[in-house]
Parts: structure tokens; C-alpha cells; sequence
């Protein structure tokens, strides 16, 4: 692999408070070298050389909420091509949520996905384990062999652990091994056979609804008994106004809370189910303008560190289907980031950094990870960002085997453009390549 | 004449002067019901087909024969004990239809939205037959035609409909049609079977059925759909007659000439007592007969090819 130049870029990094123009040097997986202001100018035959004039260069970013599918539902993705599809939505690492079938509630599972990453070799995968055994919420996993063998974080998501003693030991027994625990906040009686948000569209639209408080009532449940344990909690894809004020709450008092956002829900209404396409149907659902409102406040705040796709890739032919037979989730991956950029830093609601720092110091900071910086002697996990760049989201181009995105047909500003894993550019837009070489 | 739209989906969709034009063209459709040779070649060498994944007995009825008085070849299939058994999707059933070369396709689906779906699968066009509690147009249009008969004009007209409102798609498609016309909606159910945010239809919401009958022109009662309640939205049938059951005695308390009715099929002793039902106030099987009128309506104004081209 032949060393490389990032010249002429923006370097944003927020674990230094860095921003500055300059250049970076790549060798043997690590940066070597940082100038500022300063153009390298080396023998190409011996580097690889990128103008990435107005492109910015963030340490990697961090996927800590996508569901693979592998084992099990490898109709819907593979390790392979989800991790493919995280690179090309600049995605140097992601979070494996363990829903697959068997699900990763033992270490050989765990183990098969961390071999399956590395035959890939697209970016980082980092397993969570279940919670629960079999994801059945009744008994609690082996925490112990989970995370010797790789696990990051423990999960029963796409189920909410219903019984609160199960909940409260599963927070006790997993500061034993200091990992932290990703809840999935749903009241599963009050949710019903819920397809949508409940509100106005519920209503006219006939579709059973789903009420905020269904989410609100465990948010506020499993707060309470992180207070009682003081466990790590990690609450993951909050959609509701009074979600946001428990959280921040939680926080003024102290609490080892951490808490994640989807771009879905500080994008999109639930207005958007209005032609029910199944691409809209996702749990939590999309909510009022009122919830949105508050979601992007949070943001704002700080309330939320983290943002994080919850990708949820589905065949084709699982999505094809009337309303209510459809699966819930959102293919998500390649179109978080320039949904962000489009819905927050273009409508000057979170600065750039701001924006990075919920895609890389915070979410490894939940995940007691090593902090992604942009130093020398660093691993050269690096995301480019062209902050200008308009595209429509076409579905032929998504490189997830899920096509149901939302945004298929809108047109997002702000893509990734280049990921760098360990030196090795993973993923690079064709005319950035082209127009970048010198 | 025709609409200018290639299907037929919901009420929110249909303007006022659409309405209008299915509403009269109704009319003199109603004539033909009553013939003693009910034919007319108007869609000779058409296909039409009932798709029908629930149940029903009137609405697939009413469509048939409109299309056979219309001069249609109708093919009813019951998507129940067909292939859909088999795992046959609906797009999969809408391309196969495709290709037979059906010009209109009349569906009824327990899920909101599956109209839609079909409708973007084919070029046929679609009519919606009802879809899980979604919308209901052609009942909706029935109901408009019986209430349009007797009080010429929808202006300021109170309606009141009564009932499981939740779980209703006829109380959906009429409250979309009524305001559009310019009648006043009024709707009384417990608490548990008014949705959330219904109000933001543009309709009065009460709880007491005496004095929704104070002011009613129109009580529609609804059928309780016990098939869809798998929670406990009241107590008991019992409760329910007693206290948003139409009988005698309540309707004292209502205008003389208030008109009762009821898409049915009723749940008789629970949402209309017998002697209402058989009561001077009850339209209910006049409604039975303006449904095959506007059906028939439907597939005239329908029944042409569709050009999108000329229609953008």
C-alpha cells in the first residue's frame, strides 16, 4: 500500500478543537505527519497525492447503531455489503446490533461476526451482544464471555427488555464488565399492533397508531433504574419531546446516560406516511412537527451525543407489501450523513464540529473506545466530506441490499466523498477521484 | 363525461364539482335499476374484476350487478381462498391481473392503503371497495346520494354519525365528502372509538348521544367492528345498546323528521333497534339501492380508457 497526501483539505478535528487547512501524511495505516496551511509536495511515483481542495477531513466516523443481518438474514444484507454501504456513507467503524438469527447472545456468534467483518475488510464492525438470552428478556446473557470475545455493548434491540427486575440486573451485572447497555424504549401493550405514529395521520389515514407515551414510560423506567444501579445507559433512537426532557433530566442530576438520534426523526414527519410508502415505517415511528422541533432542540443542547442510522435493511420483496405487513426500518447508512448535513448544519442548527463530534468523540466515548483524533502517530481512520455537494438519492445507487430509504428522489447537500480505513481508502466518489489526483 | 383522475381511492382526493358529477350522473342511472330489462351496452367488451380480500356480500354484489347492468364482463375473485394463500403478494396478483387484461379492478382490503399500492402496480384502473379503516369513497357517495334526495343541498346539513368511529372507514370517506359539500359533521362514541386528533378533520365530537340528537338532520349509525377490536373499547354490547343504541325512546329527543341510517350489515338489538330499523326514519335499504346508482355511476364515468397524458 503506498503511502498517501491529503493536501489543501479543512481539518475539523473536535477532539483537539482543531480546524485549520492543511495536509496530512499516511503511512502504514497512520498518520504521519500534519502540516498547516503548508502543501507536501513528495515524489508521486513513491505517494499517492489528493487535492482535496474545500473537502473536509473529520477522524472516522462511528455507526454505533446498524443492524447487518448477519447470520440469518442475508437476503436483507450481508456483512459484506453493509459494511460496504457504511464506507461509502463515510463510515470508518460501525456497531453490529445482535438481532440476527442466531441472535449474538454467545460468544461463537459474536466471534463469527467479527471473522466475517474481517474477511470483508471494509471497515470496523463492532459486535453488540444481546442482553438477554435468545432475546427473550427473561434471563441475562454471559456478559463475561460477550466481551471477551469483542462485544463493545449489550442490546435487545427491536425489543424492549419488558420486565423491569430482568432490566435492573442486566444494568447491575454489566458494570461488572463496564459495558454499556443500548435500551430500546417501547411499552410493547401500549404499542399494540401500532403501524404508525398516533396523531392526525393515524386517524385519517386509518393505520393503528402508536402513542409518544409508549416510548416516554420506558425512557423513563430504565432512567430510573440506571440511577438505582449506576449502570451505563445508553438510550437508543429517542422520537418524543418529553424523551428529550427526561433525558436532559437525567443528565442535569449526573447520570451515566448517554442518548442517540436518527436522522429520520430530526428530518422527517410523520406527514411523510401520508402516501404510505413502506419506506416511511420505522419504530420509533416518524413523529408530529412538535416532536421534531424538540428533537433538533436536544441536539442543539447537547441532550443528545450521539447520531446514529439505525440502519434497517429489508428485501425487496418484504417492503413491496401493503402497510401493515410491511417490516419496520429504515435503510439508512448512506444517507445519514448528508441528512444531517442538509437538515442541520445547511439550516445552521449544529456547527460542523458539533456535527463530528456526535459521529466520533461521543460515540466512542459511550463505547469506552479510544477517541478518533486527527494526530500523528493516529490510526488513519478518516471521513472527507464535500459540505457543497448536492445529489439526489437514487435507489440503483444504494450499495446496501435494503433500498427502503425515504430520501430516494430528494436531493441532500453535504456527502462523504472519501473513507479511509487504516490508511486504505475504502471508499472515493468517482469525480473526486478524477479531479483529485494531482 | 368522465373523471379525470384514473383511480378512485378516497374522498379527500374528489373535488366538490366531482362529486357533483358522480351524484347526478347517479340519478339517472337509478332509472335502469328499476327496468324490467336492466342492460345497456355502454361497457360492452370491458373486464372488470372484484378483487375482494375481505368478506362482503352487499358492496361485491352492488359492483357486480352495476357492471352487468352496464354491459361489463364482471369476474369475481376472492382473494381469500386463492392464491394469497399460496403467498402470492399483491403486486404479484395486480401483474398476473395485468396480464389478463382486465380494464378495472375493484378492490376491498383489510389494510389501509393497499388500494394505492395496486393502483401504482397496473394500468387498469382501481376503485376502492374499502381498506382497513381507511376509506370507503363509493359507501360514502351512497350515503351522500340518499341524504342529497331528500334534502337537495348538503348546506349546513346536520350529520351525525355514531358509533366506532376508530375502526370506520365509512365515517372517515363521509366526513371528508359531507365537509367538502358544505354539511356539518357531528360525531358521538365513547371516548375509546374517537381517535386521536379527529377533531382536526373539521368536525364536532360529543359523547352524549341525547344531544347529538337534538340538533341531528342525519343519524348514521355504525357498525361495531367487534372483528377488529382485540382490546377492550367497551365493556359490553350490553353497555353499548344502552347507551349509544338508537331505540324508540331516545329518538324522542330528536327532529321528526330525522333520517336514520346505516351501511350495515347491522348488529341488530346493538346499534339501531328493530323498530327503528323498520321506522319511517330509516332510509337504510334505500341506501342499499343508491349504492348499485352510484356504482353504476362509477364504472360509466370510469369505464373509458384513461389518458395520463391528457389528464396532466
Amino acid at each position: 500500500m503506498k503511502p498517501k497526501i491529503l493536501n489543501n483539505v479543512r481539518i475539523v478535528d473536535p477532539s483537539s478543537s482543531a480546524d485549520f487547512v492543511g495536509s496530512v501524511v499516511i503511512e502504514k495505516g497512520r498518520i504521519k505527519e500534519i502540516n498547516e496551511g503548508t502543501e507536501v509536495n513528495k515524489d508521486s511515483t513513491e505517494y499517492e497525492v489528493y487535492n482535496l481542495e474545500g473537502k473536509v477531513l473529520a477522524p472516522g466516523f462511528i455507526d454505533m447503531h446498524v443492524h447487518l443481518r448477519e447470520p440469518g438474514f442475508e437476503a436483507k444484507e450481508t456483512i459484506e455489503s453493509g459494511t460496504k454501504a457504511a464506507v461509502k456513507g463515510g463510515f470508518t467503524s460501525v456497531c453490529a446490533m445482535p438481532n440476527t438469527d442466531p441472535p449474538a447472545d454467545k460468544a461463537a456468534t459474536v466471534k463469527y461476526i467479527i471473522e466475517k467483518a474481517k474477511e470483508a475488510d471494509n471497515c470496523h464492525v463492532l459486535p453488540i451482544g444481546c442482553i438477554t438470552k435468545e432475546r427473550k428478556g427473561e434471563k441475562i446473557a454471559e456478559y463475561g464471555e460477550l466481551k471477551e470475545s469483542g462485544v463493545v455493548g449489550l442490546s435487545d434491540d427491536g425489543d424492549t427488555v419488558m420486565n423491569s427486575l430482568v432490566m435492573r440486573r442486566s444494568l447491575e451485572y454489566a458494570k461488572n464488565y463496564d459495558l454499556p447497555v443500548l435500551t430500546h424504549c417501547e411499552d410493547e401493550a401500549l404499542v399494540s399492533k401500532g403501524q404508525i405514529n398516533e396523531g392526525y395521520y393515524s386517524t385519517i389515514l386509518g393505520l393503528k397508531g402508536m402513542p409518544n407515551e409508549a416510548e416516554d414510560i420506558i425512557v423513563d423506567r430504565d432512567i430510573k433504574l440506571a440511577a438505582l444501579t449506576g449502570a451505563r445507559l445508553h438510550i437508543c433512537h429517542i422520537s418524543t419531546r418529553e424523551g428529550v426532557e427526561l433525558i436532559r433530566k437525567a443528565k442535569d442530576k449526573g447520570l451515566l446516560v448517554t442518548a442517540e438520534v436518527c436522522p429520520h426523526h430530526f428530518s422527517l414527519t410523520h406527514e411523510a406516511v401520508v402516501s404510505f410508502d413502506t419506506s416511511t415505517k420505522v419504530k420509533p415511528p416518524l413523529r408530529s412537527e412538535d416532536d421534531v422541533e424538540a428533537i433538533i432542540e436536544g441536539l442543539k443542547d447537547g441532550i443528545f451525543d450521539i447520531i446514529a442510522s439505525d440502519h434497517a435493511p429489508h428485501a425487496r420483496h418484504e417492503k413491496e407489501v401493503e402497510y401493515d405487513y410491511a417490516p419496520f426500518g429504515i435503510s439508512g447508512i448512506e444517507t445519514a450523513l448528508p441528512v444531517t448535513f442538509t437538515y442541520l448544519y445547511h439550516q445552521k442548527s449544529l456547527s460542523l464540529e458539533q456535527i463530528i463530534e456526535k459521529y466520533t468523540v461521543n460515540p466512542a466515548k459511550a463505547l469506552g473506545l479510544n477517541i478518533p483524533s486527527i494526530e500523528v502517530g493516529a490510526v488513519a481512520d478518516l471521513t472527507v466530506i464535500d459540505l457543497d455537494e448536492t445529489k439526489e438519492v437514487i435507489k440503483e445507487d444504494l450499495t446496501s441490499i435494503g433500498k427502503n430509504n425515504p430520501y430516494i428522489g430528494k436531493e441532500l447537500k453535504g456527502w462523504p466523498v472519501m473513507t479511509m480505513v487504516e490508511g486504505e481508502i475504502k471508499y472515493i466518489d468517482e469525480e473526486v477521484n478524477k479531479n483529485a489526483k494531482d | 363525461m368522465t373523471i379525470s383522475r384514473k383511480d378512485l381511492l378516497n374522498m379527500r382526493d374528489l373535488s366538490a364539482a366531482e362529486v357533483n358529477t358522480i351524484l347526478d350522473t347517479a340519478e339517472s342511472m337509478e332509472e335502469i335499476i328499476y327496468r324490467d330489462v336492466k342492460k345497456l351496452p355502454t361497457l360492452k367488451g370491458k373486464s372488470i374484476i372484484n378483487l375482494f380480500y375481505e368478506p362482503s356480500t352487499r358492496t361485491r354484489s352492488s359492483f357486480e350487478l352495476a357492471g352487468k347492468y352496464l354491459g361489463a364482463d364482471m369476474v369475481n375473485m376472492n382473494a381469500n381462498v386463492s392464491s394469497i394463500k399460496k403467498g402470492e403478494t399483491l403486486i404479484d396478483t395486480a401483474r398476473t391481473l395485468e396480464a389478463m387484461g382486465v380494464d378495472m379492478i375493484i378492490i376491498r382490503h383489510p389494510v389501509s392503503g393497499a388500494p394505492g399500492l395496486l393502483a401504482k402496480s397496473v394500468n387498469a384502473r382501481v376503485l376502492n371497495a374499502g381498506d382497513g379503516c381507511h376509506a370507503h369513497p363509493t359507501q360514502a357517495l351512497l350515503d351522500m346520494y340518499t341524504m342529497r334526495k331528500k334534502f337537495k343541498s348538503f348546506e349546513g346539513l346536520n350529520v351525525v354519525i355514531l358509533g366506532d368511529i376508530a375502526h370506520s372507514r365509512v365515517a372517515r370517506s363521509n366526513i371528508w365528502g359531507l365537509i367538502k359539500m358544505g354539511a356539518k359533521v357531528t360525531l358521538c362514541a365513547p371516548n375509546t372509538l374517537l381517535p386521536v386528533e379527529i377533531k382536526k378533520m373539521g368536525v364536532n365530537v360529543t359523547s352524549s348521544l341525547e344531544d347529538a340528537l337534538q340538533f341531528a338532520d342525519v343519524m348514521m349509525a355504525l357498525r361495531v367492528q367487534f372483528e377488529r377490536q382485540d382490546e377492550s373499547f367497551f365493556p359490553s354490547s350490553r353497555e353499548y345498546a344502552k347507551y349509544y343504541g338508537l331505540n324508540k325512546e331516545k329518538l324522542k329527543h330528536a327532529k321528526d323528521s330525522l333520517m336514520i341510517m346505516h351501511p350495515g350489515p347491522i348488529n341488530r338489538g346493538i346499534e339501531i333497534s328493530p323498530e327503528v330499523y323498520d321506522s319511517e326514519n330509516s332510509v337504510i335499504d334505500e341506501q342499499v339501492t343508491g349504492g348499485v346508482a352510484i356504482r353504476m355511476a362509477l364504472l360509466y364515468l370510469m369505464g373509458g380508457e384513461y389518458d395520463e397524458a391528457q389528464n396532466s
